[in-house]
């Protein structure tokens, strides 16, 4: 069996247009696959690629809705990508989302006697807190007794979502519906309305304003500096004298922190309460999300509203045409495979071996 | 409370323990396989959901149950080539690779089951496995009942713990897959090809995580759920370090969390005046707590995450 006939060879010189230009062509690729798929359905491909568009962009009603979904995408991108840049794997934004959330519903639904301007920052600051201390176990766990990441923050979100379903079907079950979801949060806890007739609220600001921060942290501070560093190689680190299980933790805490901030704005913005599903994936589509923006917090910004386009416009497209919009969980699948195929080419070209 | 100590209960929990660890001590086997090879599989936990789908899904329609095993096992094996052309070939991020593909077949598996089953408010159920009662040793008090009325499965389970422990340790294959997971370098120049032999663990990997897939459709439930596996391949990679890459220990590992299962599942029936989230945590927790017990010692392969490039 003639194994491997071709190889891969260093590039020398890496464009950077070609860099840029890369998730661009790993989404084409990747709904050609996707195309695939839904013929083998029995569907035609076309038809539901084009409704996915025209749904989330093709009407304001539609336009809006996708801004309302990036928002928590944004979050639980920015959170996945800060970790991983420091080579923290925090698979766990889904069970720090919950612990977000689930601080600010606490926090909402005790009907504090305060002015919204301060109960926002308020709900913010516990759901921030929440998050970021959910993340800094296993950060913990990782640095002080060497407990693998990965696993520990995946058991972590079903750790979390038992812990809430519990409330929601005990203490907290609403008496009037008697359905498993809190009582609705104070009216000064509830995130203000940014655009008319739409859904769209403060929660955009405050993604947007992380993006911003997190590009200025990793970026121009000695923390960044640090993150960094121990991401892209930990015994150099130490031999810089960056102090490598500091930052793991401080890491693990914001990174934590703002995936919690995204379960804040589900709540306080959008359904101003606390539901079972409040999250359909967040915390695990912000993967694909991060990786899709490179790990940097403006493509982030970028690849969390491609996915919004596609959650958004699934829903539409199950409607249209008959795909389910589980359509839109393949097609975060793919696109994350595709693009990891192609960041090969990054570095190396494949040249034919005689 | 008083029922709870009795011979019976703890046939049952016992029986149960064994059960339940079934799929554990094959995902575990898989992983171990892998892993021996230098490649960590993150597939895992999609990989078990999707050939639990397709093995139920073959039932559904052909109405023969080893038809399903069978076509679980191709399912795996494909998704094991699939991780190898990411973590070998292309040499890119183990733990994206295989996040990729259990975010991939995931999504797959929510597609299919809902473009082929609908979503109908009972989810449509098969014939199963019925437990296979050995003639005679079925008899012997207490241990009859608790190892020789099991499914075929967890019997098949059970047998390739010695089988893996012996291809791993005694079998030529077994010496170039644990070189090749050590040092591939030195491996490479005794002339053993490390691309081959890695593609061969992951698609064995593969298969057996299609077993373990097929035991949750055709044997612990008798339908499809979008949950069935939920979280047991992240309980097996963590059991992949207990186990300290070892098929003897996966056994041993699986039983105490099987038996954490099957108990969890016992109290909750008795109805404490605790939620019964708190008992279907506890596997987690203490997955969590043995993970940080035993990975100070964890010897992992020496070459894991680590894709070989030959110059």
């Amino acid at each position: 069996m003639p194994f491997p006939k071709f190889r891969l060879v260093k590039r020398e010189k890496i464009s950077p247009t070609f860099r840029i230009f890369l998730p661009f062509i790993a989404i084409g690729v990747s709904f050609i696959f996707s195309s695939i798929i839904i013929l083998l359905a029995g569907k035609n491909p076309i038809t539901a690629i084009y409704s996915i568009f025209y749904g989330a962009l093709g009407t304001r009603l539609g336009f809006l809705e996708t801004i309302v979904k990036a928002i928590p995408l944004i979050l639980t991108g920015i959170a996945v990508a800060l970790a991983f840049t420091g080579k923290f794997w925090n698979i766990g934004a889904e069970g720090q989302f919950y612990a977000g959330a689930l601080a600010a519903t606490y926090v909402g639904i005790s009907y504090l006697n305060l002015p919204n301007f301060l109960y926002i920052p308020l709900l913010l600051l516990v759901g921030f807190i929440a998050g970021g201390l959910w993340a800094l176990l296993p950060g913990f766990l990782k640095t002080y007794l060497k407990a693998d990441d990965v696993v520990t923050t995946l058991l972590l979100n079903y750790i979390m979502i038992y812990f809430v379903t519990a409330i929601l079907e005990g203490p907290w079950r609403d008496p009037e519906t008697m359905w498993p979801q809190s009582i609705r949060i104070s009216e000064n806890a509830i995130f203000p309305k940014l655009i008319e007739r739409s859904r769209v609220h403060f929660g955009l600001i405050i993604s947007i304003l992380s993006v911003i921060a997190v590009y200025i942290l990793i970026k121009y501070t000695k923390l960044g500096f640090s993150i960094r560093a121990t991401g892209a190689n930990p015994k150099a680190s130490n031999f810089l004298g960056i102090d490598i299980k500091k930052t793991i933790l401080i890491t693990s805490i914001i990174s934590g922190g703002i995936a919690g901030l995204a379960g804040v704005g589900e709540v306080a913005g959008l359904h101003y309460r606390l539901t079972e599903n409040i999250s359909p994936g967040y915390g695990y589509t912000g993967i694909v999300v991060a990786m899709l923006g490179g790990l940097n917090p403006f493509g982030v910004l970028l690849s969390a509203f491609f996915f919004a386009i596609i959650i958004t416009g699934a829903q539409y497209m199950s409607r249209a045409t008959g795909v389910t919009m589980f359509m839109a969980d393949v097609i975060q699948g793919i696109t994350l495979l595709v693009l990891l195929a192609m960041l090969i080419f990054y570095e190396y070209e494949i040249r034919r071996v005689e | 409370m008083k029922d709870i100590l009795t011979v019976g209960f703890f046939i049952g929990l016992l029986s149960a323990t064994i059960r339940m660890a079934t799929p554990l001590i094959l995902a575990t086997l898989g992983e171990v396989v892998c892993e021996r090879s230098g490649v960590l599989n993150l597939g895992i936990e999609g990989i078990m959901l999707y050939s639990s789908l397709v093995a139920y899904l073959t039932v559904y329609y052909t109405n023969n149950l080893w038809l399903g095993v069978l076509t679980a096992i191709i399912v795996g094996i494909l998704f094991g080539i699939l991780m190898a052309f990411f973590s070998v070939s292309l040499g890119v991020s183990q733990h994206v690779s295989g996040l990729g593909i259990t975010l991939f077949a995931t999504g797959l598996s929510l597609f299919t089951y809902r473009q082929i089953i609908g979503a109908p408010t009972i989810p449509p159920t098969i014939q199963t496995f019925k437990t296979l009662t050995i003639p005679i040793l079925s008899q012997i008090p207490i241990l009859g009942p608790i190892l020789f009325d099991q499914y075929i499965l967890t019997y098949i389970a059970l047998i390739l713990v010695p089988v893996f422990a012996f291809l791993l340790y005694r079998t030529n294959f077994g010496l170039s897959l644990r070189s090749v997971g050590e040092n591939p370098e030195a491996a490479d120049a005794l002339g053993i090809n490390v691309y081959k032999t890695r593609y061969i663990a992951l698609m064995i990997g593969g298969a057996l995580m299609g077993l373990a897939g097929s035991f949750f459709t055709l044997a612990y439930f008798n339908m499809f759920l979008y949950g069935i596996v939920g979280g047991r391949g992240w309980v097996s990679i963590a059991l992949t370090i207990f186990a300290n890459w070892d098929p003897k220990r996966v056994l041993l590992g699986a039983l105490l969390f099987g038996g954490i299962d099957a108990l969890q599942l016992r109290l909750q029936a008795i109805g404490f005046n605790i939620p019964y989230q708190f008992f279907l945590m506890m596997p987690y927790v203490l997955t969590i707590v043995v993970l940080v017990l035993v990975a100070r010692n964890a010897l992992a392969p020496s070459s894991i995450l680590k894709p070989y490039k030959r110059e």
